[in-house]
């Protein structure tokens, strides 16, 4: 499920900028272990990976999942146990973080509190000795980006989260680096104001055209956000594709489940006729699904559904083109812009349903009704095939 | 009487339990103002003799009001020497701990090594064996190894008892410092070397000259310690422990006032400067 970048082994090329044909970040047969009471416990498998340059990426997983070791690998605080890491062509495996030419903006911000605003965001760039005039027009520019001018002088304590936040990208992007690298960074702030600060980000990086590597494990943040999304599991990438990729096409039940909610019918291909797999799951009913190649009748096929992919019915609709499963309504929940059916199916396990109340004033079902659900069969996805 | 501590509820405040509670809030303030006359009062008795006009050798007994023994502080050139004394080397081995002993708690905050366990405890029994035991053991190595005893014994013994309460304040500090600040530092260019000074040092200098204050505290008024490695040297508390025989002098009253003023003075700019400023959004 990972992209090998061909073209490794001719790029360590000493003293290289950057190249265009480059990637901004490639890991190459990377193995990461910590030790754990005398005992090495992988936090990252194997992970052959190209981030490309200007792109936004997520890696989205579950805590533990290595996803924060793999950004920790790019920043330079964690050395890979085994394989490379290149940034714009050039290994860095060995290179300290203070000589690679990323920065990240930390989960906690990380401000220096005994610094003022002005301070923070300078820090990077009188590290590298600039002039003093330089230094102000770009922190000047910086600040005017992110919203803080006319705040230079104010310390981080007395600053809200959401103003400290800037101040971390600021400081962070000021520096031009090849990379942006952000860890969870809107996990501490409230719905409203990261709802905000992911259009923010999305429109910073396109003003300032760097690859942004953004770790999260909120699905809607990388959805909403990322070009591409590497989803990881227990040390591996268990999908990497674009957000609709993913969500439309999970490549295995872990992603179908993570990445918002899916149903998920189990059952044997009855027939196959036009490239249309059928299941029989109950006299009657039936789930289509497209399916590609030599799929023989008997095989065990595990099937997704997006829950706003699915129609509701009370009567038994009459279109055989479509797939058909029949159950008893549990639950309705209603959320202002939806309504959201919990459904007891023959199919043998629990559906959701997301209605959109575009028409009904009303619920179309109430609990303990039975009804009739349908979708297109482009909707049905075959997990693993 | 516990139950007279404990506030009712407001909503089950009946008459009597409402009395008790009262009574509860005055017992507290009672207790409160014992309390600071405890600790309080044995200064305001040093400071009052310092204004006293003794006729005799004793400064025990109140004889009348003068001023003149702020005006005469120096005119004993023993005690003058023996305060001098004191102040240098508090003033020595307090920076000298302070160096070593940040050292070893940002080691002990930071790192897990080999022989932090043994670390924690040799600055535990630092801070817990008995003076006595320290100087007279300390006397012993100093004479055995040959050492004159004088200034250097004296520095390096203060030093040695101060080292531990120096490591233990700013190693509660580094374990509360947020690890990625350093990251951040790191991240953004600098070296071990500039992250340290720039971030780390910044951040730990409020516990640095806290422990910087003990120490020279500790320091000031060492008795036990003292009297085993000083040899020839007089320090201040020496000077007045074999001055009690013969009388104490007014001055003493008096540099002890200005010791006590100094030290409360910084105690209140540190407490200002740290007070935090209110958040705003």
């Amino acid at each position: 499920m990972t992209t090998s970048p061909p073209h490794h082994a001719a790029s360590v090329r000493p003293g290289t900028g950057q190249h265009a044909g480059h990637p901004a970040i490639e890991f190459v047969g990377v193995r990461k272990d910590y030790l754990s009471h005398g005992e090495a416990v992988p936090a990252v498998k194997s992970l052959d990976l190209a981030i490309g340059q200007g792109e936004f990426f997520s890696l989205l997983g579950p805590s533990g999942c290595g996803k924060t070791t793999t950004m920790r690998m790019i920043a330079g605080f964690e050395e890979p146990t085994a394989g490379k890491v290149f940034l714009d062509g050039k290994d860095v495996t060995d290179v300290g973080p203070n000589k690679r030419d990323v920065n990240m903006v930390f989960q906690s911000y990380a401000l220096f509190p005994h610094l003022n605003v002005l301070q923070n965001v300078s820090f990077g760039l009188e590290r590298k000795k600039l002039a003093k005039s330089e230094i102000k027009r770009r922190v000047g520019e910086m600040l005017e980006i992110v919203s803080l001018t006319g705040m230079e002088k104010r310390q981080p304590k007395e600053m809200s989260g959401g103003q400290q936040q800037r101040v971390a990208l600021a400081r962070a992007l000021v520096n031009h680096p090849r990379a942006l690298l952000l860890d969870e960074p809107l996990g501490a702030l409230d719905l409203k104001l990261r709802q905000q600060m992911q259009v923010e980000l999305k429109r910073i990086q396109r003003e300032v055209g760097i690859t942004f590597v953004y770790v999260t494990h909120d699905q809607g943040e990388a959805l909403t956000m990322s070009d591409r999304i590497a989803v990881m599991n227990s040390g591996l990438i268990e999908q990497l594709g674009s957000p609709r990729n993913i969500y439309e096409r999970p490549a295995s039940r872990f992603v179908a489940g993570f990445i918002g909610t899916s149903n998920l019918i189990d059952g044997q291909v009855s027939h196959v006729d036009g490239g249309v797999a059928v299941l029989d799951v109950a006299p009657g009913e039936r789930v289509l699904v497209p399916v590609t190649g030599q799929v023989q009748p008997g095989r065990a096929l595990e099937v997704s559904v997006r829950p706003e992919k699915i129609d509701l019915h009370r009567t038994m609709p009459h279109d055989s083109a479509a797939s058909i499963v029949s159950g008893v309504v549990t639950e309705v929940v209603y959320h202002g812009t939806s309504t959201n059916y919990t459904v007891a199916t023959s199919a043998g396990s629990d559906f959701v349903v997301f209605d959109q109340n575009a028409h009904d004033a009303e619920d179309v079902a109430s609990r303990g009704e039975r009804v009739f659900l349908t979708w297109a069969p482009q909707h049905s996805y075959p997990i693993g095939v | 009487m516990t139950q007279t501590l404990t506030p009712a509820p407001a909503t089950q405040a009946t008459p009597s339990r409402r009395r008790f509670r009262i009574g509860g809030a005055r017992m507290m303030h009672i207790y409160t103002w014992l309390l600071i006359a405890w600790l309080v009062l044995p200064i305001l008795v040093m400071i009052l003799f310092g204004f006293n006009d003794p006729q005799g050798r004793y400064n025990q007994t109140w004889q009348g009001f003068t001023l003149k023994w702020y005006g005469e502080l120096f005119a004993l050139p023993d005690l003058t020497d023996a305060l001098i004394a004191s102040l240098a080397v508090a003033v020595v081995s307090s920076l000298i701990s302070a160096a070593l002993g940040t050292g070893i708690g940002y080691a002990l905050g930071r790192y897990r090594f080999r022989g932090a366990g043994a670390t924690n405890l040799v600055m535990f029994a630092a801070i817990s064996s008995p003076e006595l035991v320290m100087g007279s053991s300390l006397l012993t190595l100093f004479v055995s190894m040959g050492v004159g005893l004088g200034g250097v014994t004296l520095t390096i013994a203060h030093v040695m008892f101060s080292i531990a309460f120096v490591a233990t304040v700013v190693r509660a500090r580094v374990v509360t410092l947020d690890r990625a600040m350093e990251e951040a530092a790191a991240d953004l260019g600098a070296t071990a070397w500039t992250t340290w000074w720039k971030v780390t040092f910044p951040i730990l200098l409020p516990a640095i000259f806290s422990g910087i204050m003990l120490a020279f505290a500790l320091s000031i008024d060492d008795f036990v310690i003292t009297n085993f490695t000083a040899g020839n040297v007089q320090t201040f508390p020496l000077w007045i422990w074999g001055s009690t025989r013969v009388g104490l002098p007014p001055q003493v009253n008096v540099m002890g006032t200005l010791i006590f003023v100094v030290g409360v003075l910084i105690a209140v700019v540190a407490n200002l400067r740290s007070r935090p400023r209110k958040q705003q959004d």
